[in-house]
């Protein structure tokens, strides 16, 4: 069993939805990534992604854009991210980190090297946004690593390659909630439930929706439904204005915790 | 053993080890249906009159081959022959590609067009087939070229297309091209996404390269009627590399034509300042294929540097990095100073202002040139005419006509 899996089973025994933040490494603060991390998971979150920032995001909103552009004005590259998960690990062994990003950093480290690197600094999953089912070849040194390859599913995806897709998944399939880039667009919660509920029927892993939750009240309405919600441009908005480490972890924290209460409300209202 | 390139890619969309297919998830829908409806037209006898149609009638081809007689004494070397894409209707190759995709976006019944431009030279191939078609065209250009190229946009605004100035990374082409990405996965159901050069992911490779490939067919054929022999080499300059694919593909299994790739090599390739993603890059995943990139021991992609916007692009289409490591073809460097050098010999000499992009590989034939023997035939693509470039032209030499 994975980490990742670990924690979606007892999730799973606890009748309590999963809540992943997303934050971009690097910023707002190259020095605030790990103290950040330790206060979502302090303020609910239940598996961390970490986004590898790119040069050319190509599947991203500004938000996240615009994220990426300030951490790689700063230097930040996959050897200090690793860093920073290992740092992290020093104190919370529990909580699954997730590394968010685009093929040609992973290449040019070295696929083979970076996935030896990503397990010794305990990261537990890789999802490589530009690495669709067809090219898994590319990646396979990460899952002889034990890393999970975590694969997106998107509301284009028709049933013969969403068959694919479930087959390869490891950890938890991410569910796109609209056809778009991160940090855009409007929730159609009914379109995304009937789609999740077909995932379900195939998936051999948890469901995890991302794209569209902003706030607790859409995290919520999606939860009624999925394993997992992901949480991502909102976030990094938020932390982006901040002064100093001290406010991103306070940010942080400010922002998840109401998120958590809601996902918690939910539960309670279940078990009634 | 000898490879027939004719049978490439395969149907991955891989040119050996380079190609395929890298995109997020919600893209592989439309491309499969893109692929699939390229297919199908492709061969389809109907598809293709309606092509050569249009390329007669519309674009004005063939374009001919010229002998730069004057050009090539002085240079005092081999004789270079001048393919005149320049002459093309909107006055460049780009054209024959816009015209093939505004075909298929037909026959597939999208209602909406976006491109990516960087030299604004495809932006304007784009909205020309666009008014032509009565549908809306967005076409997304670096916020950069959008300043060095003004007549282009100018043009393309003329021509009805909306032009959108992409503020994000280094405002360039690429930067254009992943905005142009994002709008298609935003509008995937009803927006046709007319990719301007052999990058992207499967099919546009092979797509744009077979719509450019009229050129290398009509050379081939006009090098033996009019010379009786085919030329001893080819030279094209190399952005995303669509000109210089489409007069080498003819050409591929005829071993004994020499193919010569001109990239940008800016300052100086040794001064890093420089976009010859095939001289001096190495093999990463970029807009959606594995072929050449410029990046750092990062994997990030750094700015590329050229005084021709149509050729700042950091990677390059995947047949040309699959004919660079088979050794098919040479690619080699062509500095600003070289390529503008070149502009001016070819007005002064045969009366012609070439596209800054087509002057680099007027520098490469003449540097060519005057290695061969008189007797020799190097057959150049002047993939464009300068029009476009003479405010840049102008302000380098200190001028300012605005
Ligand atoms: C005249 C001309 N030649 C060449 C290019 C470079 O593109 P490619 O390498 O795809 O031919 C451009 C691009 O804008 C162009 O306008």
């Amino acid at each position: 069993m994975s980490r990742i899996s670990d924690r979606f089973a007892s999730l799973h025994a606890a009748r309590r939805p999963g809540l992943i933040p997303f934050i971009t490494a690097g910023d707002p603060l190259p020095g605030a990534t790990v103290a950040v991390m330790h206060a979502l998971v302090e303020a609910g979150a239940d598996l961390i992604e970490l986004g590898v920032p790119f040069s050319d995001p190509m599947a991203d909103g500004p938000v996240i854009q615009h994220a990426s552009e300030r951490a790689l004005a700063q230097g930040v590259g996959l050897a200090q991210i690793l860093g920073w998960v290992r740092e992290f690990r020093t104190r919370d062994t529990a909580t699954p980190v997730v590394l968010m990003g685009y093929l040609n950093p992973v290449e040019i480290h070295g696929v083979q090297r970076f996935a030896a690197e990503a397990v010794e600094a305990g990261v537990d999953g890789v999802l490589l946004v530009d690495c669709p089912v067809e090219e898994i070849a590319t990646a396979r040194p990460l899952r002889e690593a034990g890393l999970d390859q975590i694969f997106l599913a998107a509301p284009t995806t028709d049933p013969a390659r969403l068959e694919k897709v479930c087959a390869a998944a490891q950890g938890f399939l991410y569910y796109v909630s609209f056809a778009g880039i991160t940090g855009a667009g409007h929730l159609s919660t009914e379109a995304v439930r009937e789609r999740v509920g077909q995932i379900r029927r195939l998936a051999r892993t948890p469901v995890a929706v991302g794209f569209g939750v902003k706030d607790a009240a859409s995290a919520a309405a999606i939860a009624q439904f999925a394993d997992a919600v992901v949480i991502g441009s909102a976030l990094v908005d938020t932390l982006a204005h901040s002064a100093d480490a001290a406010e991103a972890v306070r940010r942080a924290g400010a922002f998840l915790a109401p998120i958590r209460a809601a996902l918690d409300a939910l539960r309670t209202g279940h078990a009634a | 053993m000898s490879i027939d390139f004719h049978t490439l890619p395969d149907a991955h969309g891989r040119f050996g080890a380079y190609g395929g297919v890298y995109v997020a998830e919600t893209l592989m829908a439309p491309l499969a249906e893109l692929t699939a409806a390229y297919e199908r037209l492709r061969t389809d006898p109907a598809f293709i009159a309606e092509y050569e149609h249009d390329l007669k009638h519309y674009v004005g081809r063939p374009s001919p081959i010229y002998h730069a007689e004057r050009l090539s004494r002085k240079v005092g070397g081999a004789q270079i022959l001048l393919k005149r894409e320049d002459l093309n209707h909107t006055g460049a190759h780009k054209i024959n590609n816009t015209i093939g995709q505004a075909l298929v976006a037909k026959h597939m019944g999208k209602r909406r067009i976006i491109a990516e431009t960087g030299a604004g030279q495809h932006g304007v191939a784009s909205a020309t087939v666009c008014a032509r078609l009565g549908i809306p065209c967005v076409v997304y250009m670096g916020a950069v070229d959008v300043e060095r190229q003004a007549i282009n946009v100018y043009r393309m605004k003329l021509l009805g297309a909306e032009v959108v100035p992409v503020q994000s990374g280094s405002k360039t082409l690429k930067d254009a091209l992943n905005e142009a990405l994002r709008d298609w996965v935003t509008n995937v159901e009803d927006t046709f996404y007319m990719i301007g050069t052999v990058a992207g992911p499967h099919p546009y490779p092979q797509m744009v390269r077979d719509f450019n490939a009229v050129v290398g067919r009509e050379a081939r054929a006009q090098m033996l009627e009019q010379y009786g022999r085919l030329p001893h080499a080819l030279v094209a300059c190399v952005g995303g590399g669509s000109n210089a694919i489409g007069l080498f593909h003819a050409f591929l299994n005829d071993a004994d034509v020499a193919i010569y790739g001109a990239e940008a090599a800016g300052d100086g390739i040794e001064t890093g300042r420089h976009a010859a993603s095939l001289a001096a890059g190495r093999p990463g995943v970029l807009h959606g294929n594995r072929t050449y990139v410029i990046c750092d021991d990062n994997g990030q992609i750094i700015e590329t540097h050229s005084v021709s916007a149509g050729l700042d692009y950091p990677g390059v289409g995947p047949e040309h990095a699959y004919l660079k490591d088979s050794g098919r073809a040479r690619y080699l460097g062509v500095t600003d100073a070289e390529a503008l050098a070149a502009f001016h010999e070819l007005a002064r000499t045969e009366g012609i202002l070439a596209a800054l992009e087509s002057s680099h590989a007027v520098a490469q034939g003449i540097k060519l040139a005057r290695e061969l023997p008189r007797d020799q035939l190097v057959l150049v693509n002047l993939s464009g005419r300068g029009d476009k470039d003479v405010h840049t032209i102008a302000r380098r030499e200190g001028l300012d006509l605005t």
